[in-house]
């Protein structure tokens, strides 16, 4: 992960300190580091089990790259790096990251934003809940459709 | 032309399939749609509704209009929840 990776697509947990040190190694000149990461929730319907992520190996890489690449265009960073996880995730776990560095927070804010509305509608993860009560695909939510109007 | 279809989520556990290879004059999303749904009750079934399904050609997303034409791969799957 210290590598200077800016697209990882992977099954494997991540260590969400240790991604984001490695990513501030890459960052000359920022003066402002952004991070966000989404987490299973232990509280879907109450009894989550666990959440499974299908994704379209291929067209994930690169719509996630066409995502960064937009966000390096809109904002003015000095470094942008998205982390997506697919596969079998226990509660609590980390699902994903996005990371932004800019020499102002501003801009380090926006894009981190703009990374997570357009990651969730344009790049190709599909997650199912398993609970108690059976295994049930995560309907798509109208204001993630909506949320891209702003930009 | 050839096709290689891919589907993805509820699409993919409903027909039973993650790909299939199809033979097709079809010039746009919207008329292989319909040539897959007279495919099969199960295909028939799966793209009844079109607002739940979303296509990519060739790993782009792209609106059901589009055009197909020298396409590789074709593939149809829910809105992404990803995030």
């Amino acid at each position: 992960m210290g590598d200077g990776k800016t697209i990882i697509v992977q099954a494997a947990p991540f260590d969400m300190g240790a991604v984001l040190n490695a990513f501030a190694e890459t960052t000359d000149g920022a003066g402002a580091i952004v991070s966000f990461c989404g987490v299973v929730r232990d509280v879907a319907a109450g009894d989550l089990e666990a959440m499974v992520i299908e994704h379209y190996p291929g067209m994930t890489e690169k719509a996630l790259a066409a995502i960064r690449e937009d966000a390096l265009n809109r904002f003015s960073l000095s470094a942008a790096l998205i982390l997506h996880r697919y596969g079998h995730l226990a509660p609590r776990e980390p699902i994903m990251m996005v990371a932004t560095a800019a020499p102002h927070r501003s801009d380090a804010f926006a894009a981190a934003e703009f990374l997570m509305d357009y990651l969730k509608s344009r790049a190709p993860f599909w997650k199912k809940e398993i609970t108690g009560r059976g295994a049930e695909w995560v309907a798509a939510q109208d204001d993630d459709e909506a949320a891209l109007r702003r930009w | 032309m050839m096709l290689e279809l891919r589907y993805f989520a509820w699409l993919r556990e409903r027909l039973g399939t993650e790909r299939e290879a199809v033979e097709t004059d079809a010039a746009t999303i919207g008329e292989l749609v319909a040539e897959l749904r007279a495919k099969s009750d199960r295909h028939a079934h799966v793209f009844a509704d079109m607002s739940a399904i979303r296509a990519a050609v060739d790993q782009e997303l792209v609106a059901m209009d589009a055009a197909i034409g020298g396409a590789r791969e074709v593939a149809f799957f829910p809105p992404m929840t990803g995030g």
